[in-house]
């Protein structure tokens, strides 16, 4: 399968490119650390509303934050699209056999890889400050999982939008313009319960809720495997439609050439 | 056998006629130069060639495949050298061509081999291993080059092969060229709006003029085309006329007017003929503020098919 080979050549290409650049990855792992380790000990007797099925704010925030960092991972990922169109080296393997659905699922693939070490990352120093995973190693897959198909949905979209304006300050203006509201319409941070109730009715159709509620239900007692499994579901079919709207605007990109 | 095959494209865009019916044919393992200014449409021919964009009508093979119905073909028998580079500036040179060498279907130790002995053969071998970022302009579009011809390629594609090197750097890629049609039995269409280049390296080249081809031939045909040789005169002002007339009078063909004050006119024998043309100015009371004569060369060409000085037009575009 040419696709499937296409799309690991130049997947390694831009996993070796990123490790050129280490200072990168520690960089995008400040974030989420300062959310993980400053803000789960601000906020951690706002377990005391109740509703949040653990005593320990830190470990309701974990699996979330796993989530939250791949979905802000992949708003930016369209940015390694846009960098590749300008110095054409798009247009170089246009000119050759390469599929064409390689190009745009590599930077997907990249993006999802970034979001699984940056994932295994977060869950390590969760350990280190006392976070348990209830269901165990296949707990550990499923946030992984999790983070890896909400960074896929979006990425699609942010490779989508690369493709259609080919301008990174609309990139960024997108990213910043849906990221904070969907993390505020989402369980990232709150109980459900404790949520105004049109927002608990809008969170249901977020995505990133989707994941971070399948990371959240292995890690707390009392998992429901269906739960889990029908959030992944629904993200894995998000990630079919936003990867099949970047290739059909990459061939929008190709026709304007 | 014709290696390329272009027949009456046409391509708009917007208000822009980039192609206005452009036509020619490349013989097998020739060196083929499109030479016009920038804008004239020798780039977009390029991209309609080698699959990057589709012409609105007309048609166009490459090694025998039809580039709009058998574009994979076309593909794996073309190496394309783009205007702006296109490599991998986070990769090193090896790392770009094993990458190019495998979406052409290469692999393994033949992959390996190839991209050694093109590292080699276009001079960066010491720099394989260092990221392209840090290479030097010259340096860089080796690589496009090697990038071009990984997996053998019957027909490569040069476009403005040496813009932005300095004179130096630009010499050794004609070389470089010369060298590469003859060692790996290319068939090259190259576009350049350097004359020189056009002169040095082509085997048969087409002038091209707003999305038109205006001749085509050897640069030595071409030259013939003119006859003679180009006599200037310079005069000052309000005598070009009264030149004009006292060249023709003495049997120079007066062609052009340059800058307003320059006459430019064929002659059979050029040397031959200037002590005759200069008394003969100087007896009508024109003052003659300098003289040259030339052997026809593509700039005169060019001047003569499209009326149009090549300098000029090609620092206006």
């Amino acid at each position: 399968m040419n696709v499937v080979r296409h799309t690991w050549f130049m997947t390694v290409r831009q996993g070796r490119n990123l490790m050129r650049e280490p200072i990168w990855i520690v960089l995008l792992l400040v974030q989420p650390m300062v959310w993980l380790i400053l803000y789960g000990q601000l906020f951690k007797n706002v377990t005391k509303l109740g509703g949040f099925g653990t005593g320990s704010y830190v470990t309701f925030l974990a699996p979330a934050i796993v989530v939250m960092n791949a979905f802000f991972g992949a708003t930016w990922s369209g940015m390694s699209m846009i960098n590749d169109l300008d110095h054409k080296v798009v247009e170089r393997f246009l000119a050759t056999p390469a599929s064409r659905f390689a190009i745009v699922l590599s930077q997907i693939v990249r993006s999802a890889i970034t979001a699984a070490i940056q994932a295994i990352i977060i869950l390590l120093v969760a350990l280190a400050l006392g976070v348990r995973i209830h269901t165990g190693a296949l707990g550990w897959i499923v946030i992984i999982l999790a983070g890896v198909l909400v960074n896929s949905s979006f990425a699609g979209i942010s490779q989508a939008i690369a493709l259609l304006t080919r301008r990174e300050a609309t990139m960024i203006a997108v990213a910043n313009f849906i990221g904070l509201p969907l993390l505020f319409l989402s369980t990232t941070m709150i109980a459900r319960s404790q949520m105004p109730g049109w927002m608990q009715t809008v969170a249901r159709f977020n995505p990133v809720d989707w994941g971070v509620r399948a990371a959240r239900e292995v890690v707390l007692p009392g998992t429901s495997w269906s739960t889990v499994g029908w959030h992944l579901l629904l993200l894995l079919g998000l990630t079919a439609l936003t990867a099949a709207w970047a290739t059909s605007t990459f061939r929008t990109y190709q026709r304007s050439l | 056998m014709e290696a390329i095959f272009v027949d009456d494209l046409r391509k708009r865009y917007g208000a822009v006629q980039a192609l206005d019916g452009v036509t020619f044919h490349v013989r097998e393992g020739e060196v083929f130069g499109l030479l016009g200014p920038n804008g004239a449409g020798k780039s977009t021919t390029v991209r309609v060639l080698v699959t990057l964009t589709h012409a609105d009508t007309g048609a166009a093979s490459v090694g025998g495949h039809d580039v709009r119905r058998e574009q994979v073909a076309v593909r794996r028998t073309i190496g394309y050298v783009p205007q702006d580079s296109g490599v991998d500036q986070f990769g090193t040179g090896r790392e770009n061509l094993m990458l190019q060498g495998r979406v052409q279907g290469m692999s393994g130790r033949a992959l390996r081999d190839r991209a050694d002995e093109l590292l080699h053969l276009v001079g960066i071998a010491d720099a394989a291993d260092r990221i392209v970022r840090n290479y030097s302009g010259g340096m860089r579009r080796r690589l496009d080059i090697a990038l071009g011809l990984v997996h053998r390629p019957r027909v490569l594609f040069l476009d403005e092969p040496t813009t932005g090197l300095d004179p130096e750097a630009r010499v050794a890629m004609w070389e470089e060229v010369s060298r590469l049609a003859q060692a790996e039995s290319l068939t090259i269409l190259l576009t350049t709006h350097y004359l020189e280049e056009a002169d040095q390296l082509a085997d048969r080249l087409a002038i091209v003029s707003q999305g038109k081809v205006v001749v085509e031939g050897t640069p030595t045909e071409l030259k013939q085309l003119l006859s003679g040789d180009a006599v200037q005169v310079e005069v000052e002002d309000g005598a070009v006329e009264r030149a004009q007339s006292v060249l023709a009078g003495v049997g120079a063909r007066p062609e052009q007017v340059l800058d307003g004050r320059t006459v430019v006119a064929r002659v059979d024998h050029g040397g031959r003929a200037l002590p005759g043309i200069l008394s003969a100015l100087e007896s009508a009371g024109v003052a003659v503020a300098s003289v040259s004569v030339s052997r026809p060369s593509l700039d005169d060409v060019y001047l003569h098919f499209t009326g149009r000085d090549f300098g000029a037009e090609d620092r206006a575009a």
